[in-house]
């Protein structure tokens, strides 16, 4: 059915060309939402749904595609009102999914114990895919109902999904996000009733009522917003259950939510690794939470140094044994208690560099006077920066850097961090934290103790491995290791260690009851003493990594303690599948705390991500085939399944890929994803559209072969050159670089937006019956393609991931190196 | 390696001389206990349905036992241990752990398992349970302190073994629920209140042996202070659902303090020669 048949037909209520506006509202709105729900599962439960929700919103969008395999002729004839209707129900179900989530009793603490919990899972994957299966329904009837227009719509979509990425986080810092929810419902109501307007008056009455009434009572409610209920197991909900605690203030930024509680009863005391032998108790702490968890503290202080000498005795306290009145650079300053350690042994300057600038505020401005003034001292300097973007834009040289222990110990310990990408324990860092050390300086890195140990031996191994490759050549002589029965720290030194440092380690250690870990020219009876282990796993663990063949041992090691690098940034993560099996036998005996959970919810994730897509993308879509496209010849079909399944799973990876290696450029984890990820969007958008121009000519294999064949030269060329370009680039200031990512973003996602509509134009005037299942198979290579982009970079890297991209377009183009249809094939 | 000395197990299940007041069933070989505490069940005028319920409860009690024993068995810790001792044992085949959790987690009580309790708190699964105890090790004489009451098993669990049993809850209506229950259940010889663990009890200082179940990000200096010397402090250390691994604080008869860690599992991160 042509579109002019459409606008011919009886029923009324026609558009004779796409709703622009409301397909990019309708867009913006969907990718705000996730966008938005990530923000919002980081606060209620973990950040580890991250990867779930970007692949929940897929699925949405795929199940969407199958629907419209099934349904799209009869709900065509009625655009407008399938249209308006569809818009109305993304607003409604993006509120009360969310709602219907929080109150399910999903604990992903429990899901190895509880047999139900998978279940919950799959039931808050699937409920949230709901409003995304709206939101699909738009857009997707759209291309149906006008495919010759098709390429101007998706670059709409596109253009919309960009600006809704920028703007999410503009609005972040101006809502809460249970506000925000309430304003992303909205906008589906006005999508709506945007369309209306060519609609009969009747049918327009009625769309406009409804979406009035939405607008007003979501509205009425934005006010307040939706209520967020962390989980009953995070540290703030924990901290609230306390009597006499109260939640005295909250910040909201795209950073975090920061939640300040005044614990008078019963003090937070927050001193983390504090030695045994210590008996001083901390003076009075706030208690500032980052989206529910992640304790920092505000330590009130009245100018009094004595009471600060509890800061003495923490592992952390190491290097200002050796050091006298250095000059202190403190990586991640959180509530302060770092760079109060550094006002109590007399540091000579501390410059102070935390990434959230509410945190900054908290300490200097809302609460300034009971942290006493801290970040107005003379010696004290703040910087509201990333870590890394701090480290490669400054000239100065710095006796200490102090990496302060900022995630919390309960999230740590469950390896909830596992996903997350950190660029502040890679290789890279550590050589870049070296370089801006003066000679005989130290960088101290904290971490907490993790048995069997993983955390501190990956932070050793990553020192060593930087050491060698800043040709060090004896890095033995320049590392030092301590362990308290919590925490843990290593001294990396610009320069040998001196034999009067060494022996201030010792004495150290003796003082507190630590335990040498590593000095050079320890002897292994020194090893092990105070806080003892069946084995002397610390001990042999640095040993090993020095002197033995390190890469033997790491491979070995029945945890991942390889070196994390930027090209693989998941310091946090310690999973190994080699291991798995042991552990899973071991469970019940509480193997499973070895285990870490973020790797296994991302499994089950990508599990999930199979099931469900094949039954609702592929399996309503088979149903259809045995139907409605029986008469399409099989070849053509599995051609468009496997052209279709191959873009869309590269697509993202690349997307992803190069997203990683931007942020880490941008230095800022918010507004880097948002501007790469709007770059993407708006240039593959304009791709788009020029493939609208060009693809028509009937030349659109060659161009589809001339765009695979630039991705992958493009591909190719940042894969060798960006990471050297980039660094040497990391200190300009926050536009140019900005300006640069676009720049280097634009060719590679202009060309990566073609093969996509290409193909569907292509499909358009020859195969026009399967345009629903091309637009569900590549949904379902993307709600793969999501979690095994992360999978794959985890396991092998950020390379691997790109290169399997080029492969895959190399593939999509060879399928379809003749045509789509035999048909076609038979006559060019 | 870490220098415990333990007392000698009761194999022959004749009374212990760990004999505590606030214990409810007389020790007894595990047979001969088993019929025993039916032919009570039996004695006592409880409804039918509730007698039957009471059996099923002492049967999924025994499977429990079986499932720690078979770990036990098959676990040789990292604590230089061997199996878990005879009266730990008899102590977790007597206390009614399904009195413990919510209604609604009931049919779930014996399950090795940790089980939500409401506030954001668990109760231990039973294996770690019997670990942290017997790794406590206790005598019949002594007085314990436990910091972070909970569901109130774990100081039941310790109540059958002691003399005296001092717990403290931060959360007031967790601590108040378990108070109401271990009275309920006529554990005489526990002692609650609803305060900050932080400072320990000092009127009953010192201890012989801490219990800190609570989340701990550093010991508290106090509770060492009220330390015996002689004495152990259990720490363990994880998340909620999750024991990472349990620290044992030993104070010596110097009053000098080492620790040590255990998992509670075994496990060699080495392969190889390393």
């Amino acid at each position: 059915m042509t579109v002019e048949a459409v606008a011919g037909s009886p029923s009324g209520a026609r558009a004779a060309s796409p709703p622009y506006v409301a397909i990019a509202v309708i867009s913006a709105a969907a990718l705000a939402y996730e966008v938005l729900l990530i923000r919002l599962f980081s606060i209620v439960q973990w950040h580890h749904f991250a990867h779930m929700v970007i692949s929940l919103a897929l699925l949405g969008y795929g199940a969407s595609g199958a629907f419209l395999a099934l349904s799209a002729e009869v709900l065509q004839r009625r655009f407008v009102t399938v249209f308006a209707v569809n818009a109305l129900l993304f607003g409604v179900t993006a509120v009360t999914s969310f709602l219907l989530v929080q109150v399910l009793p999903f604990n992903p603490l429990e899901l190895l114990w509880d047999p139900a919990q998978p279940m919950w899972l799959a039931l808050v994957y699937l409920v949230l895919a709901v409003p995304f299966f709206f939101a699909a329904n738009c857009l997707g009837l759209s291309f149906y109902s006008f495919s010759k227009l098709i390429p101007r719509a998706y670059g709409y979509d596109l253009i919309g999904a960009g600006l809704g990425s920028l703007g999410v986080i503009a609005l972040l810092y101006v809502l809460k996000p249970g506000q925000l929810l309430m304003v992303i419902g909205a906008s589906g109501a006005v999508a709506a009733a945007l369309l209306t307007a060519g609609g009969s008056v009747r049918r327009r009455r009625a769309v406009v009522g409804a979406a009035s009434v939405s607008i007003l009572v979501l509205a009425g409610l934005a006010g307040r917003g939706v209520s967020l209920q962390p989980s009953p197991y995070k540290g703030l909900s924990h901290a609230l259950r306390v009597g006499g605690s109260e939640l005295v203030e909250e910040k909201s930024s795209p950073l975090g939510l920061l939640s300040v509680v005044r614990s008078p009863l019963v003090p937070y005391r927050h001193a983390p690794g504090l030695s045994l032998n210590s008996t001083i108790e901390p003076p009075a702490q706030l208690g500032v939470f980052t989206d529910a968890e992640a304790l920092s503290v505000i330590t009130r202080f009245d100018g009094d140094i004595s009471r600060l000498a509890y800061l003495g005795d923490l592992t952390s306290a190491l290097p200002y044994q050796i050091l006298n009145r250095p000059r202190v650079l403190v990586l991640g300053a959180g509530g302060g208690a770092d760079v109060l350690q550094g006002i109590y042994h007399g540091a000579g300057e501390i410059d102070a560099v935390e990434v959230n600038p509410q945190m900054v505020a908290l300490v200097r401005d809302d609460y300034g006077e009971y942290a006493g003034r801290l970040y107005d001292r003379q010696e004290v300097r703040v910087f509201a920066q990333e870590a890394r973007g701090f480290v490669a834009g400054s000239e100065r040289g710095y006796d200490l850097i102090q990496v302060a222990l900022l995630d919390s110990f309960g999230a740590s310990s469950a390896g909830l961090y596992a996903l997350s990408e950190s660029y502040l324990y890679t290789v890279e860092a550590l050589q870049a934290y070296v370089s801006r050390l003066r000679p005989g300086g130290l960088l101290a890195i904290t971490r907490w103790v993790k048995l069997p140990p993983r955390d501190g031996l990956k932070l050793f191994a990553t020192a060593a491995a930087a050491l060698r490759l800043s040709g060090v050549e004896d890095p033995e002589r320049r590392l030092a290791w301590v362990r308290g029965w919590s925490t843990s720290t290593v001294l990396v030194s610009n320069g040998e260690f001196s034999p009067q440092a060494v022996a201030a380690v010792r004495q150290f250690c003796t003082e507190r009851a630590f335990d040498l870990v590593y000095v050079p020219g320890i002897r292994p009876g020194e090893a092990n003493r105070r806080n003892v282990l069946a084995k002397p796993l610390f001990f042999l663990g640095a040993q090993a990594v020095l002197e033995h063949a390190p890469a033997e041992f790491l491979d070995s090691y029945k945890f991942d303690i390889r070196p994390a690098t930027d090209d693989r940034p998941y310091y946090f993560n310690f999973f190994r599948w080699s291991s798995l099996p042991e552990l899973l036998d071991l469970r019940q005996q509480g193997g499973m705390a070895l285990l870490d959970s973020g790797y296994l919810v991302l499994v089950v994730t990508l599990l999930q991500a199979v099931a469900a897509s094949a039954l609702l993308i592929l399996l309503p879509v088979w149903i259809r085939s045995r139907r409605r496209i029986s008469s399409v010849p099989a070849g053509t079909k599995w051609r468009v399944f496997f052209y279709f399944m191959a873009i869309g799973l590269a697509f993202l990876f690349v997307e992803i890929a190069f997203i990683q290696r931007f942020v880490l450029f941008l230095s800022h984890p918010v507004y880097a994803v948002s501007v790469v990820l709007a770059g993407f969007l708006i240039f593959a958008g304009l791709g788009s559209r020029y493939a609208q121009r060009e693809g028509r000519s009937g030349a659109w294999r060659g161009l589809l072969l001339a765009a695979v064949t630039g991705i992958a030269g493009i591909s190719l060329i940042y894969l060798l050159a960006l990471a050297p370009g980039l660094d040497a680039l990391m200190s300009w200031h926050d536009l140019p670089k900005i300006m640069v990512t676009l720049m280097l973003i634009a060719p590679l996602a202009f060309l990566m937006g073609l093969p996509f509509p290409l193909a569907l134009t292509a499909l358009g005037d020859r195969a026009r019956d399967l345009i629903p299942w091309a637009w569900a198979v590549n949904g379902c290579a993307s709600v793969l393609a999501a979690v095994l982009a992360t999978l794959l970079a985890i396991q092998l890297g950020f390379t691997f991931v790109v290169l399997s991209a080029i492969v895959l377009y190399a593939f999509a183009a060879w399928v379809v190196g003749h045509s789509f249809t035999d048909r076609e094939a038979s006559i060019g | 390696m870490l220098g415990r000395h333990r007392c000698a197990t009761v194999f022959n299940g004749l009374a212990s001389p760990r004999f505590s007041k606030g214990r409810r069933w007389p020790r007894r070989p595990a047979l001969t206990r088993r019929l025993l505490s039916l032919l009570l069940v039996f004695a006592l005028p409880l409804p039918q349905g509730a007698r039957a319920a009471e059996d099923a409860w002492v049967e999924q009690r025994q499977e429990m036992l079986a499932a720690i024993r078979d770990m036990a068995a098959t676990t040789p810790l990292d604590t230089g241990g061997e199996a878990m001792s005879e009266s730990v044992m008899a102590v977790m085949g007597r206390v009614p752990r399904h009195e413990f959790v919510p209604e609604r987690m009931k049919p779930l009580a014996y399950l090795n398992r940790p089980l939500p309790i409401g506030h954001g708190q668990t109760i231990s699964q039973p294996y770690i349970v019997a670990l942290m105890t017997d790794l406590l090790d206790v005598d019949a004489e002594d007085v314990v302190l436990e910091v972070g009451t909970g569901s109130g098993y774990q100081a039941a669990v310790l109540g059958e073994l002691v003399r005296k049993v001092y717990t403290v809850e931060v959360i007031a209506p967790l601590g108040e629920q378990a108070a109401g229950r271990l009275a309920r259940l006529k554990y005489d010889n526990i002692e609650s209140r609803v305060a900050d663990g932080y400072y320990g009890w000092e009127e009953h200082a010192p201890f012989d042996g801490i219990m800190v179940t609570a989340a701990a990000g550093h010991v508290p200096p106090p509770l060492i202070r009220q330390l015996k010397r002689g004495g152990r402090m259990l720490i363990p250390v994880g998340g909620r659902f999750l024991t990472q691994y349990l620290m044992i604080v030993e104070k010596d008869e110097q009053g000098a303090v080492t620790t040590s860690q255990v998992l509670p599992v075994r496990f060699v991160p080495l392969t190889g020669e390393h």
